[in-house]
């Protein structure tokens, strides 16, 4: 027969080598393991004939009270007798102080310790020359109790005439023991075995030793604990994905404050100071106040003739439009405003120029799980004289595909600073319905003339983008977008689109 | 934005054709209407500012059997003379405007006068600015006596039954007592003088802007004739209101009779239902759109918005309050034209991508943080002030707060981040340690040098919660992160409220300060209810770091 062992199985053989008899506790304990491994491996040890596996029972004796005097004291009988010897020769019972009387009194009688003599007085007990004699040394039961407690070598009878005298307890248990058999003991002496090692050390790698031992396996399918990486926020990993793309499309970057002064944010887009937009409900207005609308004075008078008369042939929206208005400061309620600025700064020179901004803007809404009074737009403009409304509907479809999103459509819309105006839908295949995700169009002359010095296209987006990050991520409710759940970012999937 | 809802049956009366729920649901949002239901008996829809006009069963319809090429073109109103002026005099310089006309032989059902009183509020709400800039007042005419004054009385003179009221009540107690006079007191605060409306009896038939008489100016179905009259600040957007009142009320089958408005300094009839000319280039629209379009396409596109199209010039009815522009004509050019019919096209223009320094930075930032195990948060600018000064034992200074947040929470914009990170920890609390977090973002803080009179920085924060967390650890992040963004540092001996005496340390760069690291102060793990040792850093970038 083939024999083919397990390296557990020839450690276990290698330490039977010597032909003696082990228990399985010798075997685990010496071995560092637990039994059930030995047995399993003395099992098949076995079904090579390579070693024997016997059962054997012992007994474990535990004394009780009784037993404990006994084995200091001699037993209840013997003690009697000591105990009447000190009193006289002959004892009158009733005198006899002694905790288990009647038991030793019993014994000793059986035994001829001792004579009881009924008389007038009462009984008489008289100590008899056997009762003298076994004093003299132990009887055949104090060596047995001795022997019942210091060894294991004592028999069920034996230990069962101890109870019965209740001198002691005892349990049984199986002692599994193996020895190699011939054939066993000489492929033992046959095998070498090196010395198991669990981790590898500088010293046995720069020695060379680790050739001459061997490193301990391990399970490895066996579950481990988690570790959790350093991690962008996924908010953050998706906006960086969206600067890519407008990277790529030849887009600069616009960055600029949270806080504006009202003329950017809305009388430099010619939203008329009365628009409900620049309402208290809708629009975060802050302690702070700008002495001017804005330091560049002409800039300020054309937006001002936009509003109240109109520029390049616009009639304006005919109202006195108030500095005090245009200076008062507000969070930003769209990055729109970042666009106002460029086109402010644009020159003829730069032209044509696509710029891009992706930023926080700000309304002031209660928080609930669809609204947030934070949200995300992504912006851009494309200033060139050239550009056209099919240019802006291919810049936005280009994006969406970007995105994920094959289909997008547009419905006209409405916005004080644009026209056409323009509402950007995207189709989403497992909900087989349009989303939409935010506006875009051309801005109005009366916005771009004052800022540029001249009425050429710009074309304008800005739409959310929560509800992509959203989506992808499958967020029900808009707050966990900055809840900062240690537990959902540490297992949160990267964002992996692009 | 306004929505109404539309009775359907009336809607598709006043179209004059039968058309299926799908066409009619595709029409509608491609008409530039934002459509929220259209169900076996009712429309909803949601209806941009600049067109109020549609803002009845009549105005919708009028637009959409236009732009469904079943009543296209320009629709002419006739105005019959009504040989009768509106005496206007006496006017408080608060509402100074009144624009007045008559319209007869009404059938006024049901229906008819819901919608007509839809529309009434609605241009309060949009046009009329919930009646800051005017009101519109409609009152039947047999009940009253031409000719008509709109002057002004001391508000003790004024004494009239408002409507849906028992008695006769005062100017104050009308304010005080009616629901309506309460609604509006707000705009006549103040006022000496109120303006009112009398017959030629002398009965009062209104306060504008606030209400009618119970007794003369109370419409109901059985109203045949009505006088209509708009008042308030504005006179340019008072005529469109009243035009867009009149068409509508025309549309449900009356006729419209002007009135002359008699100012002491001038005359003019009202309405004037004229269409408005505008020069139309036809290579401006071809230019902007992207397509070719003769005079013929232009003129029959045009048509699909109710507008006229003439040598070159297009003919707005007057009731359109959103054209101030020729592009406001290209866009009706483009919606007639169909937005989903324009072939996308992106142009060969040659630009280079260039990302901001400040972000290149940020991100630079953030990968660094990353590489130590580190988890990136993100929290909203707005912050409570509670959290941001005195649970970090700092002083309730520097902060920049909003004068009406609905957020009680959020007033505060944050002028650190440490602070998030901290009620970050403190919300956390269930999730295992050690947590490792950073941020790097915008602080907002005063600054009397810019004209927002703010300035906002990039700070990176980063925080360790943990059974072992102490100062070493952090110090040696904070020099790495430096490190490896080429930063030259000291770190200096300091003391800061929310940092442990003795285990707290500024950061200088250029020997300016910029921050500070250390283990978080006990009392602040209190105050966030946090119960293991913290450590941390917060240090602000400017651009001489990245430039």
């Amino acid at each position: 027969m083939q024999i083919n062992l397990q390296s557990h199985e020839i450690i276990l053989l290698k330490s039977l080598e010597d032909g003696m008899q082990r228990t399985i506790d010798e075997l685990a304990a010496a071995l560092k393991t637990d039994q059930s491994a030995i047995v399993r491996a003395s099992l098949t040890l076995k079904k090579y004939e390579l070693a024997e596996v016997s059962e054997s029972e012992t007994y474990i004796a535990k004394l009780t009270k009784e037993g404990e005097t006994a084995l200091k004291n001699g037993l209840p009988e013997k003690q009697l007798v000591q105990e009447i010897i000190k009193i006289g020769p002959e004892a009158k019972l009733d005198l006899i102080k002694f905790t288990s009387k009647n038991i030793a009194i019993g014994y000793a009688k059986r035994k001829g310790y001792i004579s009881m003599n009924k008389t007038g007085k009462g009984i008489i007990i008289a100590i008899t020359a056997k009762g003298r004699d076994s004093l003299k040394a132990q009887t055949p039961e104090e060596l047995l109790l001795k022997r019942a407690v210091t060894t294991r070598k004592v028999t069920r009878e034996e230990l069962e005439l101890l109870k019965s005298r209740k001198l002691i307890n005892y349990t049984s248990k199986t002692i599994r023991t193996i020895k190699a058999t011939p054939k066993g003991a000489e492929l033992a002496s046959r095998i070498k075995i090196k010395k198991q090692i669990s981790r590898l050390t500088p010293e046995l790698i720069k020695t060379g030793r680790w050739s001459s031992v061997a490193l301990r396996k391990y399970n490895t399918t066996a579950p481990v604990s988690p570790v959790y990486p350093g991690k962008r926020h996924f908010v953050n990993q998706a906006t960086d994905y969206v600067r890519k793309i407008w990277l790529e499309m030849g887009f600069k970057e616009m960055r600029g404050p949270i806080i504006q002064t009202s003329f950017w944010n809305f009388d430099a887009l010619f939203v008329p100071q009365d628009h409900p937009a620049r309402d208290i409900q809708d629009t975060f207005f802050m302690d702070l106040k700008s002495e001017n609308p804005h330091k560049d004075k002409k800039l300020v008078e054309k937006v001002k003739k936009a509003h109240e008369e109109g520029v390049c042939n616009s009639a304006g929206w005919q109202y006195k439009w108030s500095h005090e208005t245009a200076r008062k400061v507000v969070l930003r309620t769209h990055t729109t405003v970042l666009s106002a600025q460029t086109l402010a700064q644009l020159k003829k020179d730069d032209l044509p120029a696509k710029y891009f901004a992706i930023g926080r803007c700000f309304r002031n809404e209660a928080l609930d799980w669809k609204h947030l009074f934070e949200f995300n737009q992504v912006e851009g403009i494309v200033v060139d004289k050239n550009a056209n409304f099919r240019h802006l509907l291919g810049y936005l479809k280009e994006f969406f595909k970007k995105l994920g999103f094959e289909r997008a459509r547009f419905r006209p819309a409405y916005f004080p600073y644009t026209e056409m105006s323009v509402e950007i839908e995207v189709y989403y295949p497992e909900r087989d319905a349009w989303i939409e995700l935010g506006g875009a169009g051309i801005f109005r002359p009366e916005v771009v003339e004052p800022l540029l010095g001249e009425p050429i296209p710009v074309l304008a987006w800005g739409p959310g983008f929560d509800r992509i990050i959203m989506d992808y991520y499958k967020i029900k409710d808009i707050r966990d977008l900055y809840k900062n759940d240690i537990k959902q970012l540490r297992e949160m999937k990267q964002w992996m689109i692009g | 934005m306004p929505t109404i809802t539309l009775d359907k049956k009336k809607v598709l009366k006043l179209i004059g054709k039968k058309v299926s729920d799908e066409l009619l649901k595709d029409r509608i949002s491609m008409l530039g209407t934002d459509l929220e239901k259209l169900d076996e008996n009712e429309i909803t829809v949601e209806i941009f500012p600049n067109r109020p006009d549609m803002l009845s069963e009549e105005g919708f319809s009028r637009a959409l059997s236009a732009f469904m090429e079943i009543k296209p073109g320009f629709r002419k109103y006739s105005v019959k003379k009504e040989k009768s002026k509106v005496t206007v005099n006496n006017l408080p310089k608060e509402w100074p405007y009144a624009v007045c006309a008559i319209v007869r032989n009404l059938e006024l059902d049901d229906g008819k006068l819901r919608s007509v009183i839809q529309l009434q509020e609605k241009l309060a709400v949009t046009l009329l600015r919930n009646r800051k800039k005017g009101g519109l007042g409609i009152y039947p005419l047999d009940k009253i006596e031409l000719p008509i004054t709109f002057t002004s009385y001391k508000k003790e003179k004024i004494k009239f039954r408002p409507l849906e009221h028992e008695e006769m009540l005062t100017a104050d107690e009308i304010l005080i007592k009616h629901p309506t006079g309460r609604e509006y007191a707000h705009i006549v605060k103040g006022w000496k003088r109120f303006p009112v409306f009398t017959d030629a009896k002398g009965t009062i038939m209104s306060m504008p802007p606030i209400i009618n008489s119970h007794d003369v100016g109370k419409v109901t179905e059985a109203t045949k004739n009505v006088f209509v009259e708009g008042t308030g600040t504005d006179l340019n957007t008072l005529k469109i209101a009243m035009n867009i009142m009149l068409t509508t009320l025309a549309d449900t089958g009356g006729t419209i009779y002007s009135l002359e408005m008699d100012y002491k300094t001038r005359k003019f009839p009202c309405p004037d239902l004229d269409p408005r000319k505008m020069k139309l280039d036809k290579s401006y629209a071809n230019k902007l759109l992207g397509i070719e379009l003769k005079d013929t396409d232009i003129k029959k596109l045009l048509s699909k918005m109710g507008i006229g199209f003439e040598k070159g010039h297009a003919l707005i009815p007057a009731y359109r309050a959103d054209i101030l522009h020729p592009i406001d004509l290209v866009e009706d050019i483009a919606i007639a034209y169909g937005y989903e019919n324009f072939a996308e096209k992106i142009p060969k223009i040659s630009t280079i991508g260039e990302e901001s320094k400040e972000a290149i930075f940020a991100k630079k930032i953030s990968d660094t943080a990353v590489g130590f195990s580190l988890l990136e948060c993100l929290s909203y600018h707005l912050a409570s002030k509670k959290h941001l000064a005195g649970f970090m034992r700092k002083k309730d200074e520097n902060i920049i707060t909003t004068t009406n947040a609905v957020n009680i929470e959020y007033t505060a914009l944050r002028n650190a981040l440490l602070p998030g990170l901290l009620k970050i920890l403190s919300e956390n609390t269930h999730n295992e340690y050690p947590q490792r977090l950073f941020e790097v973002g915008k602080v907002i803080k005063p600054d009397k040098t810019s004209e927002t009179n703010s300035c906002e920085t990039l700070s990176c924060s980063v925080i360790i919660a943990d059974i072992k967390a102490e100062f070493t650890e952090i110090k040696a992040i904070l020099e790495s992160i430096l490190n490896s963004l080429a930063i030259a540092y000291t770190i200096k001996e300091a003391s800061h409220p929310s940092y442990i005496d003795g285990r707290c340390a500024q950061i200088l760069i250029n020997q300016k300060p910029r921050g500070f690291l250390g283990e978080i102060h006990p009392q602040i793990l209190n105050n966030f209810n946090l119960e293991v040792p913290v450590s941390a850093f917060e240090i602000e970038f400017n651009e001489t770091d990245y430039a």
